[in-house]
């Protein structure tokens, strides 16, 4: 079943009872050789895009030309994103924890000789530290690791997700066999109560509370009941669902397993969002693997207790991350949210009550099983407990995933685990909470990143997205990209998401155009509350945030489009020229051949110019520019 | 998969891969629509008889999510990440470039139904933004220039 990245794998066999799991997992610890050397590969999305694939292709030749010596007969392994996807490729050797970064194909002689010759890491492939200049060979050394901390993710980049057996040794469902063996399905509950875990999908509601609810429900109207996992990550500049998905899969099914358990539940459904294969295939996967394995299924463990789960793929339409549009969508329909009168956890999906979680929020179940509410609430801030996974991108030096404790400064994140940005000045802003979200102005930076805290900021937790951005980004451009998004995710059910966005779009089309009056500015919060109180769910409820946050903290940018009639990021196209600085320019014609408008000429080796009125403000002269001759203004 | 192989699929197959319930509308036009690349007026009505989903309803499904088409897609799919990240490195002049280049908007497919232009969201590099899709391939770090090269190579292809 599993592939065969390890060596010696028992056969499948059913665990017939909680003590079968233990010894499975110490016959794994035990024909784990603690020396053996690993060469790990990440594979998750972002360096699969800069080239994993190829390196490790490049990895399995050098080694099989290699001829070993028995001492040294490393096994290749791939893993999920290890959060660092500026860096990628990235190949980590263990059981040192050497890290390898921005690995190419010609590389992979060179790490399998120094594994070979034990002669120490090849050193130019080490990461260097920015700030000091010296390499750093190990992993847990580099600051963007050390500054974390690893909960959720603590499994993803040394497991290989395809295989149970990897999870298994690592102390995957374990919190199952605690709960099956020690607690009744209430106490389940009043542990997830008593950790004050609150959901990671963007609205931060209480899990304990709402899986009590969902007990009362039940109470009433009996069983079935339904546990339901939101995969669908809209927010279109977010991958920590993912990651999680593809990356540690059985942290989400054991944390369905355990929901269900806690609620009598014989049922789940895992909606995945389309644009998401990789995920889908390691989450099927798994449920085929624990299935196999007697943890899915029919009498899990031995214990009576049976639940299994469904993957429903998403069809591309980011409504159906509302809840009551999610519940539509699995039943086959065109996933359109329903007015909630009666809450989810009453009559959510068949009508039946049903619990709703995101990825992340189920991936901290097992943690908290393990080590007890109390434990779980020692992290973080008292109203926000636990860490949170961020995708930190943007203008950031370190761009990938970061997880951290509840309530650490803004800034933390983006200067000291991010980096900082390119170049070294300040960031403008972070955005945070997506399309739903706002942005936290650099002034802000010592806001502590907890639900509460970001909400007073005027912006949200959301479901962690965060995109930092520089000088050089537009706060018009970036509110009217989040309307537009909306706009044609609106599923139009009702009049306030429907015109009301179109209409606000339209009025910050005209700015990005340096058209606009201070009465626009004001129609354009008074037409921001209406849609708020209006609309029928939370797309169109939450849709004006981005635009009355970076009205609330950058009023003077919007000022400068319609009164100054100018960019001054340098972005909206109509507010902006092309110029050639005549310095700079080496007559190198390479702009001039490359212009789709025929708007730049000028004689070979003498200083270029552009036609301003030909120009259609492609970037193209910019992006080709070898001597940075190109400038906006 | 390339729409060679996808011809040897039998539609029938996929029908009958599922049980005739409404709740299976979704998944079933999710394979046709992987198998075909999009979604003919004959198999709409293959679906709704298999599941006795009324074919208005089918409709309003399949024009409702966006990964559905009921029309031929290009053989081929050029995709333009347009997530935040990449919306930040000007991922829209790429699309902009390739709408000039191809003669077709965004969502659109060219005549010879060789090429479709798309825009996505993230797909999980950010890293690597602005990101381009050919197909299942990614193409990191993406330029205009780049473009035009890699359109030259489908074309010469
Ligand atoms: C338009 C819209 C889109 C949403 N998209 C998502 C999503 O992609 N993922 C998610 O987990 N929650 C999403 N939510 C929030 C869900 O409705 C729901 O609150 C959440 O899944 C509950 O899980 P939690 O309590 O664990 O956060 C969205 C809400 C709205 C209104
Ligand atoms: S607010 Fe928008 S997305 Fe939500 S139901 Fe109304 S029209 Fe549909
Ligand atoms: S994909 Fe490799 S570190 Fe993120
Ligand atoms: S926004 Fe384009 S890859 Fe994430």
């Amino acid at each position: 079943m599993a592939k065969a990245s390890n060596a010696a794998r028992p056969e499948p066999q059913r665990l017939n009872s909680v003590e079968e799991l233990a010894t499975l997992r110490q016959e794994l610890l035990d024909s784990k050789d603690p020396n053996q050397a690993e060469i790990v590969v990440c594979y998750g999305t972002g360096c699969l895009a800069s080239g994993a694939r190829q390196v490790e292709a490049a990895l399995k030749k050098a080694l099989k030309a290699a001829d070993m010596d028995v001492k040294v007969r490393p096994l290749i392994k791939t893993t999920g994103c290890r959060g660092f996807c500026s860096q990628g490729p990235l190949v980590v050797i263990q059981p040192e924890g050497i890290f390898y970064q921005k690995v190419s194909p010609q590389d992979a002689e060179d790490i399998v000789q120094a594994l070979a010759q034990d002669a120490g890491p090849v050193q130019r492939l080490l990461y260097r530290d920015p700030k000091t200049g010296e390499t750093i060979p190990h992993e847990k050394d580099i600051p963007f690791y050390k500054l974390q901390e690893r909960l959720v993710l603590r499994r993803i980049g040394s497991i290989d997700p395809t295989d149970i057996y990897d999870t298994i040794a690592a102390g995957g469902y374990q919190a199952l066999a605690k709960a099956l063996t020690s607690m009744e399905p209430e106490q389940v509950v009043a542990e997830v109560e008593k950790s004050g875990l609150r959901g990671r999908g963007g609205a931060g509601f209480p899990t304990g509370r709402k899986w009590r609810g969902a007990l009362k429900a039940i109470e009433k109207k009996g069983r079935p009941v339904y546990v339901v996992c939101n995969g669908d990550e809209g927010d279109p500049g977010a991958f920590m669902d993912c990651m999680v998905m593809e990356g540690d899969p059985h942290a989400v099914l054991e944390g369905m397993i355990l929901g269900a358990y806690a609620l009598g539940a014989e049922q789940g459904y895992l909606y995945v969002r389309a644009e998401y294969p990789v995920a889908i295939e390691h989450l099927s996967i798994a449920i085929e693997q624990a299935r196999s394995l007697g943890l899915l299924g029919e009498n899990i463990l031995g214990s009576g207790f049976s639940f299994d789960v469904r993957i429903n793929r998403g069809a591309g339409a980011f409504v159906c991350g509302e809840s009551t549009a999610l519940f539509t969508s699995i039943e086959g329909k065109a996933g359109e949210p329903r007015p909630k009168y009666v809450r989810s956890v009453e009559e959510g999906l068949w009508g039946r009550p049903t619990v709703l979680n995101n990825v992340e929020t189920w991936a901290n179940v097992p943690l908290i099983i393990e080590n007890g509410g109390d434990w779980y609430a020692g992290i973080g801030v008292p109203h926000s407990t636990g860490t949170k996974v961020f995708s930190l991108v943007g203008k950031v030096n370190n761009v990938g995933l970061v997880e951290v404790p509840m309530g650490v400064p803004l800034g933390h994140i983006v200067e000291e685990i991010g980096g900082g940005v390119p170049g070294g000045k300040p960031f403008k802003a972070v955005q945070t909470g997506g399309p739903s979200g706002g942005c936290i102005p650099y002034e802000l930076k010592d806001t502590p990143v907890d639900f509460d805290s970001l909400k007073a900021a005027g912006s949200m937790m959301g479901s962690g997205g965060m995109i930092v951005m520089d000088e050089r980004d537009c706060v018009v451009d970036v509110a009217r990209y989040f309307l537009r998004f909306l706009e044609e995710e609106s599923c139009g059910k009702c009049i306030p998401c429907r015109l009301g966005l179109t209409r606000m779009r339209e009025i910050l089309d005209d700015f990005s155009r340096g058209k606009g009056s201070q009465k626009d500015l004001e129609d354009l919060e008074s037409l921001a509350q209406a849609i708020k109180d209006g609309a029928l769910c939370a797309l169109g409820g939450s849709a004006p945030n981005p635009l009355l946050a970076t009205l609330r903290y950058f009023r003077d940018e919007y000022l400068a489009h319609i009164e100054g009639h100018k960019c001054p990021a340098g972005v909206c196209k109509d507010l902006i020229t092309y110029r050639i600085d005549p310095d700079k320019c080496t007559g190198c014609t390479s702009c001039a051949r490359m212009c789709p408008q025929g708007a730049i000429s000028g004689e070979k080796k003498k200083p270029h110019a552009i036609d301003e009125s030909a120009c259609i403000r492609c970037g193209i002269c910019l992006e080709t520019c070898e001597f940075g001759a190109v400038e906006v203004f | 998969m390339s729409p060679q192989e996808s011809k040897l699929i039998d539609i029938d197959e996929i029908i009958d891969s599922y049980p005739g319930r409404p709740e299976y509308l979704i998944f079933l036009l999710q394979d046709i629509q992987a198998a075909f690349n999009y979604i003919s007026p004959e198999a709409l009505a293959l679906v709704c008889d298999h599941t006795g989903v009324p074919l208005s309803r089918a409709y309003s499904v399949a024009t409702f999510y966006k990964s559905f088409s009921l029309e031929p897609r290009g053989e081929h799919e050029i995709k333009v990440c347009d997530g935040t990240a990449c919306h930040l490195r000007r991922s829209e002049l790429l699309v902009e470039h390739l709408e000039r280049r191809l003669g077709v908007p965004a969502g659109g497919t060219t005549k010879d139904l060789r090429l479709t232009l798309d825009t996505i969201s993230c797909p999980g590099c950010c890293a690597s933004s602005p990101v381009v899709m050919l197909d299942e391939d990614y193409y990191p770090k993406f330029t205009t220039r780049q473009l035009d090269e890699l359109l030259k190579d489908l074309e010469a292809d």
